[in-house]
């Protein structure tokens, strides 16, 4: 369901928005500290300024009296180019003496008190600031300055605010527009991108600009994503083929067998050995699904709570004890180095079956007189690698990467039995334990090597990449031992 | 012996209860789990094959639990489709003596069944397991046949030990690999007929009649020559 396009729905308008708001504010904040800092300051200054003339006019009263306080403010008056001074000296009757105010201003009566009040003087009106005085002999001292100045200054900042403001709405504006033109080219992309996947059109992949920004890194992580989307999806499709093939064939079979003894069995023994084979046939497709299960159930994770501190070496010294005795029936010599203690974690069952696994392909694969050896180590980062080498055909190179999916098997693997489960089985192990499965080259034959981490991590594929990195040391360490 | 099958697969209830009548066992069957909690509390079984999921509100967990609760200790083999080891570790858990999880050959369950009805039996700890001529001293951990020692490996004598302990009886591979082993896996290798082969070496081989038999499609059995 789609909403009604509304601009604040926008996340770019809401981006833009934010930002003006806060490009505002930012202005507010400065203009205040500027008021403050610069009106406060012109008070003081005045305020220190009618004060010190204050003094200074009190003390010239008392050394020369009326007279000489009367011709010292005509001279302050004269001498003041800025006609911002106010002075008014007036007798106890409030009758003016002297100054450049034409009348006492109402209600200042107060000895020595500070006042702010609206004049007039030659004509203008105007704010001043007074400090009022009173003389022995009650003769009334008025000083002040004019602060039309500072009223000129607020208005001024004020000004300067709206600019600023508009200023701010402008750049938001503008901002809004350029953060919403490019939110809309980059995740139309995406969303495009991601409606085409939806719509089924695995090949589509979202366009990386090559600036290297938060947008080129999520495309990046997008591209990725879908990458393993594919190679999963690639797989399902390869595994339900498998599937197909693999179970086809033996249940085929099976029927095959069974409708020809039924259409032309000559006796009962002929049925029953008909009906047998059938059977092995079908056990055979248990067999498969069973491994399928198992495999699922190790990569759903959900055995990791059986997990627990083990010592591998008694675990695999009796996998050897159980397997020599075979390998010695075919004419075949299983050696194994195995240090007396090696401590892991993780889950007895499935470790044994990875390995058992790994020596039934060695035992299976292997010509007879040959010698299989496995070899266990512990790792520096404090996890133990197993390694199964063998002289049989190896697998090659190209099929190295591939020979643990399911049910893939070798050209040469193809005429002995088995499902092509049982590495992909030790792969699902190693990843669970967050190890790798690692196939190399024996010269000749194979050698297939499973790490175990000491603790397994949530992320499987992360560790798989330390333990493959790290694998190289494990393996000189464990040609040294 | 009696024995009491809780199945509600018509097919997989009627195999399993014709393939335990001509082995020569009483059955009783129940298709559901109130009916099977019924029977198996009122009368007396010397083994349950029990399926995990039930019709009738009581599946098969709660079943046994039910009866392990009222002290009842009848020997229990779950049979399931649930192949998860968490839910063969939660059948065993609840009181189950053993699991096996379907499909399953019928050889298997019937030496399963026979076997875990006679360890219910348990005559107490012993000392001497006799076969035939053939003798195993658990303390000392000789081996002697028809007087002769025999030298056997830690291995071969758990092997022998477990084969004699259910004498007259078929031991599946699978068995032996959890009994000997403790394995719970099938390796793609014989490596248990291996294994039994040269016990056999020891066992058999010397001597006028062989002990150790292969029951075709099962497994082995241990049983003296018949007079």
């Amino acid at each position: 369901m789609r909403r009604p396009h509304l601009p604040f729905r926008s996340a770019g308008v809401r981006f833009g928005i934010i930002y003006a708001g806060v490009f505002a504010l930012g202005t507010l904040a400065l203009a205040t500290f500027l008021w403050w800092s610069t009106a406060g300051l012109l008070d003081r200054q005045t305020d220190a300024a009618i004060y010190a003339d204050t003094q200074g006019l009190s003390e010239r009263y008392a050394e020369g009296g009326l007279l000489a306080l009367e011709e010292t403010i005509g001279q302050r008056l004269a001498g003041n180019v800025d006609d911002d001074a106010i002075y008014l000296l007036v007798d106890p009757a409030y009758h003016r003496l002297v100054g450049n105010l034409e009348r006492w201003p109402p209600a200042l009566h107060q000895d020595a008190a500070w006042y702010e009040v609206p004049i007039e003087r030659a004509g203008r009106r105007g704010m001043a600031r007074l400090h009022h005085f009173i003389l022995p002999g009650s003769v009334h001292l008025l000083v002040g300055r004019d602060v039309e100045v500072r009223a000129q200054m607020a208005r001024l900042l004020t000004d300067a605010l709206l600019w600023a403001a508009g200023v701010a709405l402008l750049l938001g504006t503008v901002g809004a527009l350029a953060v919403r033109g490019l939110f809309r080219i980059t995740l139309a992309d995406v969303s495009a991108t991601a409606a085409a996947i939806s719509a089924g059109d695995l090949t589509k992949r979202v366009r990386v600009v090559g600036r290297g920004d938060e947008f080129d890194r999520l495309a990046e992580t997008i591209n990725d994503m879908l990458d393993r989307i594919a190679r999963l999806m690639d797989g399902v499709r390869q595994v339900s083929n498998a599937i197909a093939h693999d179970l086809r064939t033996p249940i085929a079979r099976a029927r095959a067998r069974l409708e020809d003894a039924a259409a032309h069995a000559s006796g009962e023994t002929d049925l029953r050995a008909a009906i047998d084979r059938a059977q092995a046939d079908l056990d055979g497709v248990i067999g498969i699904f069973q491994a399928l299960l198992r495999i699922a159930e190790i990569e759903a994770g959900a055995r990791r709570s059986a997990f627990a501190p083990l010592d591998l070496a008694p675990l695999l010294l009796d996998l050897v004890e159980l397997y020599s005795a075979a390998a010695e029936e075919r004419g075949q010599c299983l050696t194994a180095a195995i240090p007396p203690h090696l401590p892991a974690f993780g889950d007895r069952d499935m470790i044994q079956q990875a390995v058992a696994n790994l020596l039934d392909n060695a035992l299976k694969f292997s010509p007879a007189r040959s010698t299989i050896a496995i070899e266990a180590a512990a790792r520096p980062d404090g996890g133990a690698v197993i390694a199964v080498a063998d002289h049989g055909p190896g697998i090659p190179e190209a099929d190295r990467a591939r020979a643990a999916e399911r049910f893939f098997r070798g050209e040469r693997a193809r005429s002995t039995p088995g499902s092509g489960l049982g590495l992909a089985l030790v792969q699902a192990v190693a990843q669970l334990h967050g190890g790798a499965l690692t196939l190399s080259d024996n010269q000749p034959g194979l050698r297939a090597a499973l790490t175990l981490a000491t603790r397994p991590h949530r992320h499987a594929g992360v560790t798989q990449m330390n333990a493959t990195s790290s694998y190289d040391q494990a393996t000189a360490d464990l040609h040294a031992a | 012996m009696r024995i009491l099958v809780v199945e509600d697969d018509k097919d997989v209830a009627g195999f399993v209860v014709k393939g335990l009548r001509e082995a020569g066992h009483v059955v009783e069957h129940a298709d559901n789990g109130r009916d099977g909690l019924f029977m198996a509390a009122s009368e007396n079984f010397d083994a349950i094959v029990l399926d995990r999921m039930l019709p009738g509100g009581i599946d098969g967990l709660r079943l046994l639990e039910t009866l392990r609760g009222q002290n009842n200790n009848t020997p229990v083999l779950f049979l399931s489709a649930m192949a998860q080891v968490d839910d063969r570790v939660r059948g065993l858990k609840a009181g189950g003596d053993d699991y096996l999880t379907k499909p399953f050959a019928f050889a298997e369950l019937l030496a399963r069944v026979e076997a875990m009805a006679r360890r219910g039996k348990g005559e107490g700890p012993t000392t001497k397991l006799l076969v035939g001529d053939l003798e195993m001293d658990l303390l000392s951990r000789g081996v002697k046949r028809a007087g002769q020692r025999i030298d056997l490996q830690p291995r071969e004598f758990r092997l022998l030990e477990f084969l004699m302990r259910h004498a007259g009886q078929v031991v599946t591979r699978t068995m032996l690999l959890e009994g000997v082993w403790d394995y719970h896996f099938d390796p793609q290798t014989n490596v248990i007929d291996v294994h039994v082969s040269r016990l056999r070496q020891k066992v058999d081989k010397p001597f006028a009649s062989p002990l150790i038999h292969t029951v075709r499609n099962a497994g082995y059995m241990l049983r003296p020559e018949q007079p």
